[in-house]
């Protein structure tokens, strides 16, 4: 066995090849998918807790506050205790409620997320799938999400609650296109749609350095678009507090909340994932053109700590957002989509086409 | 055990549909009851439900002495406890013709403006909390804070004072009361900026609050809406400045006068309304005269029978104080005119035809307090 923290691909290998060798080739696979799903359970969840405290902490620094303190070091296992009290929660039975898609609705949320980070290459090697069509993939799990909103919204029996899942569609259906357009544009720069593939383009340099001014505008709109589909502040109108008072899950309780909680933060995650990925260069390392020493030094860092670096330095961003800027208004949040995003979307990709046809790109 | 109960509805076109905003709703700011028609996200109309906090202060008066009154304003606007206590007092010394001492008459000025800063902060806060900005509470409270330290160091109390009694002061001010007040103007001078960078000048907010929930000069008068509210209307109404009471005919400030009337206006009343209450605090500061903290009073103090009326400008408003007394040493009838439920009252005139994120943020900009509404 050679096990590298740089090059995970001899290890797949190696208990792939372990696996075949002591099993049968059907239970071999259907091992290997416990195993995949298992390990990806336990990320998710970790990501979840970990992002949870850190957007306490973050918040906490920027609002003046100290943030979780108690539990543990730094308060670190707060979240762990939250979602302890979470899980023993009583979960309310609302007596008008659509039973079946109430029950359903935080499934549907929480999969579709799951589904997402299947796509996700972690480090060279290291992701479960890698699909040829990667990103387009990510898009379309992604944005199932909607329909566990919706599903809580209608279900609950409440108007604050339809209201919000109300909102929370029209403000998905809408900012997946920017989201998808300003992938586009960066597909057109990569000449693929495959993840390992992009993040094998950036080599050289992150595409967002790479792909000269068309990039740097499709990252903005990006971040924009994503915050809006994650349903995170400035753009949280389907839970908006002060008007809403929880938006779509006002009925939801224990468990099934946290499932709702959990899907935020992780589709917050994945966005940001996606953001490092096509834009930062994904686990590959920072490197500067001629400077070979630097390079090298950078080459030291293993992938998994790249990537992990760029993600949240981009959920960084997210919550730098949410924590300063007020709420926008529905209309506003469609007319900041649909009169700016797309149109400067739409030349953003005839100008990279451009750029790729004549060249002009490093 | 399914039964659903039909409760009537009367007109009510079909596609229309109520919510009710609290009593137990985040932005409604205590325990007022809004039941909104709505059309999709368009607010159609709205009706105030207030009760819920009513605790009968105007009927409790009729038991109480003068001097015992000045508890229960406490616990009508809260936010500007000082500013109610003034009010009672200076009926009663109106009442009495007590002639109070120069050094209460620029304590109270100072600390009415104090708390009309602190009241102003805490405002902020809620208003930027209204509008998704949750970042500015801890901001505002960060600053309110000082201002009530200082307030808990010369008489102990931080939210409800009843620092005032008819003819002067519970007791002296701390020896370390100017240098703080100083400190603190000093200090805040710099943070109302971070307010501004935050708040103020951000383009959602701008975009949001601009244009939105207008308010005409005529309808602010009829509707008697008054404080800030009324003057981003246009509506010149501020008590301070038309009928002058403690040493505000001594001191040079602006009222704030608007002219746009919406929700931005008025929120940038408030705004400026602080600069001017620091400015008002610092001319007075290093100026207080030495002398008795309070004026000889009578133990039992008894008006002599007819009606008073005293008015102070509250943070939120003008607060009238109507009094009928018969001689004895409990008031006949009491009645408040507070600021609050006549500013609640246009809020349906308002906020017809805006979305419901627009009747949070102009509910934040009328900025009401419930214990007031309802007494």
């Amino acid at each position: 066995m050679n096990f590298s923290l740089y090059d995970f691909t001899s290890f797949n290998q190696w208990i792939d090849k372990f696996l075949n060798d002591n099993l049968p080739a059907f239970w071999a696979v259907a091992a290997e998918m416990v195993i995949i799903g298992v390990a990806i359970l336990l990320f998710y969840a970790l990501v979840g807790l970990f992002l949870v405290y850190a957007e306490r902490k973050v918040c906490a620094f920027m609002q003046n506050r100290v943030g979780p303190n108690r539990v543990g070091p730094f308060g670190f296992f707060q979240t762990i205790a939250d979602f302890i009290k979470l899980m023993l929660k009583e979960l309310i039975y609302i007596k008008n409620a659509d039973q079946l898609l109430f029950n359903l609705a935080p499934f549907i949320v929480i999969i579709a997320s799951f589904m997402a980070i299947a796509a996700i290459p972690f480090a060279k090697g290291l992701h479960a799938i890698d699909f040829d069509i990667g990103i387009l993939y990510v898009i379309a799990v992604s944005s199932l999400g909607v329909v566990g909103i919706l599903l809580a919204g209608w279900s609950s029996n409440n108007k604050y609650s339809l209201i919000g899942a109300m909102r929370s569609g029209a403000q998905i259906v809408s900012y997946e296109l920017s989201v998808g357009l300003s992938l586009v544009t960066i597909i057109i720069l990569a000449g693929t749609m495959q993840f390992s593939e992009i993040v094998e383009g950036q080599r050289n340099g992150w595409f967002i350095f790479t792909g000269h001014i068309p990039a740097f505008i499709a990252f903005i709109v990006f971040l924009i678009a994503s915050t809006a589909e994650t349903n995170r502040g400035p753009f949280d109108l389907a839970e908006a507090e002060s008007e809403l008072t929880a938006g779509f899950h006002t009925e939801y309780s224990g468990i099934k909340f946290a499932f709702f909680f959990l899907a935020e933060y992780m589709n917050m995650f994945i966005v940001a994932s996606i953001a490092a990925t096509v834009f930062l260069g994904g686990w590959m390392p920072f490197h500067v053109g001629s400077w070979a020493g630097f390079n090298q030094v950078m080459d030291y860092i293993p992938p998994f700590v790249w990537y992990i670096g760029k993600t949240f330095f981009v959920i960084w961003i997210m919550m730098w957002f949410k924590w300063t800027f007020p709420r926008l208004r529905i209309d506003q949040l469609l007319t900041l989509e649909w009169k700016y995003l797309l149109p400067i979307n739409l030349v953003n990709i005839l100008i990279m086409a451009f750029i790729v046809l004549m060249g002009w790109h490093f | 055990m399914k039964e659903v109960i039909n409760l009537p509805v009367k007109n009510v076109e079909e596609e229309e549909y109520h919510i009710n905003m609290g009593p137990q709703h985040p932005s409604t700011h205590g325990v007022l009851r809004l039941v909104v028609s709505l059309q999709g996200e368009i607010v159609k109309s709205l009706k105030p439900h207030c009760g819920y906090i009513h605790r009968g202060i105007e009927k409790m008066c009729e038991k109480d002495t003068y001097p015992q009154i000045i508890h229960l304003t406490d616990r009508m606007d809260y936010l500007s406890a000082h500013i109610n206590n003034h009010a009672v007092c200076l009926l009663v010394e109106n009442a009495l013709e007590v002639e109070v001492p120069e050094r209460v008459k620029y304590i109270r000025t100072i600390i009415d403006e104090l708390n009309r800063i602190a009241s102003h902060q805490l405002w902020w806060c809620s208003f930027g909390m209204d509008m998704g900005g949750l970042t500015c509470y801890f901001y505002g409270l960060r600053d309110r804070e000082k201002i009530l330290d200082i307030f808990e160091e010369s008489f102990g109390s931080r939210l409800l004072h009843s620092y005032y009694t008819p003819g002067g002061l519970m007791m002296d001010i701390h020896p370390d009361f100017q240098k703080n007040v100083k400190a603190f103007i000093k200090y805040f001078r710099k943070k109302i900026k971070d307010y501004d960078e935050l708040l103020t000048g951000n383009v959602i907010m701008q975009l949001r609050s601009k244009g939105v929930g207008y308010l005409s000069k005529e309808d602010a008068i009829s509707y008697g809406v008054t404080g800030p509210s009324g003057r981003a209307s246009g509506f010149s109404c501020d008590v301070r400045k038309h009928h002058p009471y403690g040493v505000y005919d001594k001191v040079d400030f602006n009222e704030i006068l608007g002219t746009k009337g919406d929700t931005f206006e008025r929120y940038m009343m408030r705004m400026n309304e602080m600069h001017e209450s620091m400015r008002i605090i610092e001319q007075l500061i290093d100026n207080i005269p030495a002398g008795d903290y309070t004026a000889k009073m009578k133990a039992v103090l008894k008006l002599p029978a007819g009606e008073y009326y005293q008015r102070v400008e509250a943070s939120r408003g003008e607060l009238g104080v109507y009094c009928i007394s018969d001689g004895n040493k409990t008031p006949y009838r009491m009645k408040f005119r507070s600021p609050n439920f006549s500013n609640l009252s246009a809020l349906d005139h308002i906020s017809r035809g805006v979305k419901i994120a627009d009747l949070v943020a102009i509910g934040g900009s009328l900025d009401y307090v419930i214990p007031d509404i309802d007494r």
